[in-house]
């Protein structure tokens, strides 16, 4: 018998006399907006600003000031000065950046998360790792109120990637770090 | 499942665990504090209760249903370019690791922290075959480099201090790679970012990433690994090669499923509305992170679990840790008494559920590590009934030693006690004879154990027997 026959045929063993338990009934999440967002990203001691697609502009140059960033392609902002992926980078010299700048497919409000799906705008999921800032621009109209809410909008085939504030740690002593392998920086901007 | 080798029972090993006051010190304060930032962002919940028996429903349907839930995995997981091996136990699982490592020619691997892999002693396995497998996550890594073992599922060197772990630092990471600087002091800030640089060459030259799983989805293929430091998302993204070993148990129908395990588990587990990254994948995507894609699911023990019809629910678990920092007993004795990668009041419950009860005198020992008082049972975010299944586990272990050579003193009690409530005229001798009993009680080496710490009340002078045949009206 091989390694899967033997582990299914215990399986159904196992469960054979198992009263079959119906699946639940959805549970529904809280019902925040941006400010709450907001207040939720910030929370993380994330920096997050909010702002009209006008004033965006200046707000992105001012957070990526005298920093080196690369810029996935399809993001709806133009940056012309930004590092692209193409040829693809290495690990290395993505690790020789200091920043990345992307869009993102959902912001959820009660937890304070902003998720990437990787596509248009947010590159491969290394782009947003390696660089120690990453500045992410949220539409107002990404941002639901809670992960019910995100579920349904995300494509499981797609890699996901859930950002809750920076990269942190609270291993030594339960006190907590900011930043250990991950961006040790993230600041949000949500526009309109 | 490998035990921590040597580990004595319960008893023992928490009685040297109480004489170390650091110990004590640091585990009551890490105790309290998860615990109450738990409590915490469980509070802002609206109907907490409705999602935990939410949780329960979703992991109660899924291993009613497992088979077909795992061949819908494995379909999922190979549509998406997976290739999906099956492992009876450990040393099978830690085999396809071994070859998939050698198959690439490399002589190390990086590691997103795993119970599993712990579970399996991959790391030891690993080195049998000449291959490093460097733990990335911190307190892992202060674990592996301080050649210890860990404490706590999810601060597992929670029994070291800022102290300890610049030393280890500073004397060990040389020898593993970048070395600690020179001026490490001993600030949780400079301890993390000498982590930082030295594990990040591993996560930059990395070939083959091992992983586990929090959740792998049946209906997408979709494997989740929940982290905080970003150590999690390096090993997942960076290397060519992944390989994940996944417990059969971690399956759940679809993806919808995962919106409620993911308002459960942060919030029990680390106290927060969200831990700081959530990585989701199904197969290989083409030009982003890995392109070659194994998936392990391992059996090593689960269906035995699967088959106790009281224990079956310990399977819903879902690592958080909450029931550790709610224990009274775990907050007193640490994580190494129960002499295995689980445990707490859940370790007590699954190591024998896993590994069967009669066999093993510190695996029977685990279901007696515990006072019953029931507050890992309302801290479990898919309500377990932990103290339902720790008594009957009790049970379990003393049937197994029913005439054996040596019966355990609760059944000599116990089979005594039938004798004398069997007859009448037998249990009015008894009571006759519950005084001697008492004194004898308080002296027996037998029974001191409960005694000792136990005020045993004084027997009446007289027996109700003997008060109604002789002073009734």
């Amino acid at each position: 018998m091989t390694a899967r026959e033997e582990v299914l045929a215990r399986v159904r063993a196992a469960v054979r006399d198992a009263a079959s338990v119906e699946r639940p009934t959805p549970v529904p999440g809280a019902a925040g907006g941006v400010e709450l967002f907001c207040e939720r990203v910030a929370d993380y001691r994330a920096v997050v600003e909010q702002c009209t697609a006008d004033e965006l502009p200046a707000r992105v140059a001012a957070a990526l000031s005298g920093l080196t960033y690369v810029v996935p392609d399809g993001l709806w902002l133009d940056l012309p000065d930004g590092v692209r992926d193409e040829p693809t980078l290495s690990a290395a010299e993505l690790d020789g950046i200091d920043a990345v700048v992307t869009a993102a497919a959902v912001g959820i409000a009660e937890t304070g998360t902003i998720v990437l799906d990787h596509g248009p705008g947010q590159g491969r999921r290394a782009l947003t790792l390696v660089p120690d800032h990453h500045l992410c621009l949220v539409r107002a109209d990404q941002v639901v109120p809670d992960v019910p809410d995100a579920v349904a909008r995300l494509d499981p085939s797609r890699p996901l990637t859930w950002i809750s504030g920076p990269s942190a740690t609270s291993d030594i002593e339960l006190t907590r770090v900011e930043g250990v392998h991950g961006p040790r920086h993230l600041h949000v901007v949500v526009v309109g | 499942m490998s035990t921590f080798l040597g580990t004595p029972p319960f008893p023992q090993a928490a009685r040297t665990a109480l004489a170390d006051p650091q110990l004590r010190q640091n585990l009551a304060h890490a105790t309290h504090t998860i615990r109450d930032k738990r409590a915490r962002v469980v509070a802002e919940v609206e109907d907490w209760e409705a999602l935990r028996q939410a949780g329960a429903a979703i992991k109660d349907h899924t291993l009613a249903h497992l088979p077909d839930y795992l061949e819908q995995l494995e379909a999922a997981l190979t549509a998406a370019g997976a290739v999906v091996h099956w492992a009876r136990d450990a040393a099978e699982a830690n085999a396809v690791v071994a070859a998939v490592a050698k198959a690439h020619d490399v002589d190390e691997v990086v590691k997103v922290k795993s119970m599993v892999t712990q579970e399996i002693g991959l790391n030891e396995a690993l080195a049998a075959e000449g291959i490093a497998a460097w733990e990335t996550d911190l307190a892992e890594l202060i674990v592996q480099l301080g050649d210890d073992l860990p404490s706590h599922i999810l601060v597992p060197a929670i029994h070291r201090n800022r102290a300890e772990i610049r030393r280890i630092f500073a004397d060990r990471m040389a020898a593993a790679g970048r070395p600690a600087p020179d001026d490490l002091t001993d600030e949780p800030a400079e301890l993390a970012a000498a982590a930082r640089l030295h594990l990040r060459e591993k996560f930059l030259r990395a070939k083959v990433g091992v992983s586990g799983a929090n959740f792998a989805v049946a209906e997408s293929g979709t494997l989740v690994v929940v982290e905080s430091e970003g150590n999690g998302r390096m090993c997942l993204t960076l290397p060519e090669v992944l390989v994940s070993v996944v417990g059969i148990e971690k399956v759940v129908p679809s993806f919808a499923d995962l919106d409620v395990l993911l308002r459960l588990l942060p919030r029990s587990s680390t106290g927060e509305r969200m831990n700081p990254y959530t990585s989701m994948w199904s197969g290989v995507r083409s030009g982003d992170g890995p392109q070659e894609v194994h998936v392990v699911l391992l059996d090593n023990g689960r269906t035995n679990a699967l088959a106790d019809d009281v224990g079956r629910t310990a399977l819903r678990c879902i690592r958080c840790s909450a029931c550790l920092n709610a224990c009274p007993v775990y907050e007193r004795v640490g994580g190494h008494a129960y002499g295995s990668v689980y445990p707490g009041p859940i370790g007590a419950i699954l190591n024998p559920l896993m590994r069967g009860v009669g066999t093993d005198p510190q695996v029977d020992s685990l279901p007696y590590a515990s006072s019953l008082c029931g507050r890992c049972e309302e801290v479990c975010p898919v309500a377990i009934p932990i103290p339902e299944i720790l008594v009957d586990l009790r049970a379990q272990v003393v049937d197994a030693h029913r005439g054996s050579v040596t019966p355990k003193p609760e059944a000599i009690a116990m089979k005594g006690a039938a004798k004398a409530f069997g007859s009448g005229r037998r249990l009015g001798l008894s009571e006759r004879l519950t005084g001697l009993a008492l004194g004898l009680a308080r002296r027996l080496p037998l029974v001191s154990a409960w005694t000792g710490t136990r005020d045993l009340p004084p027997a009446p002078r007289q027996s109700f027997r003997e008060w109604w045949r002789d002073d009734r009206p």
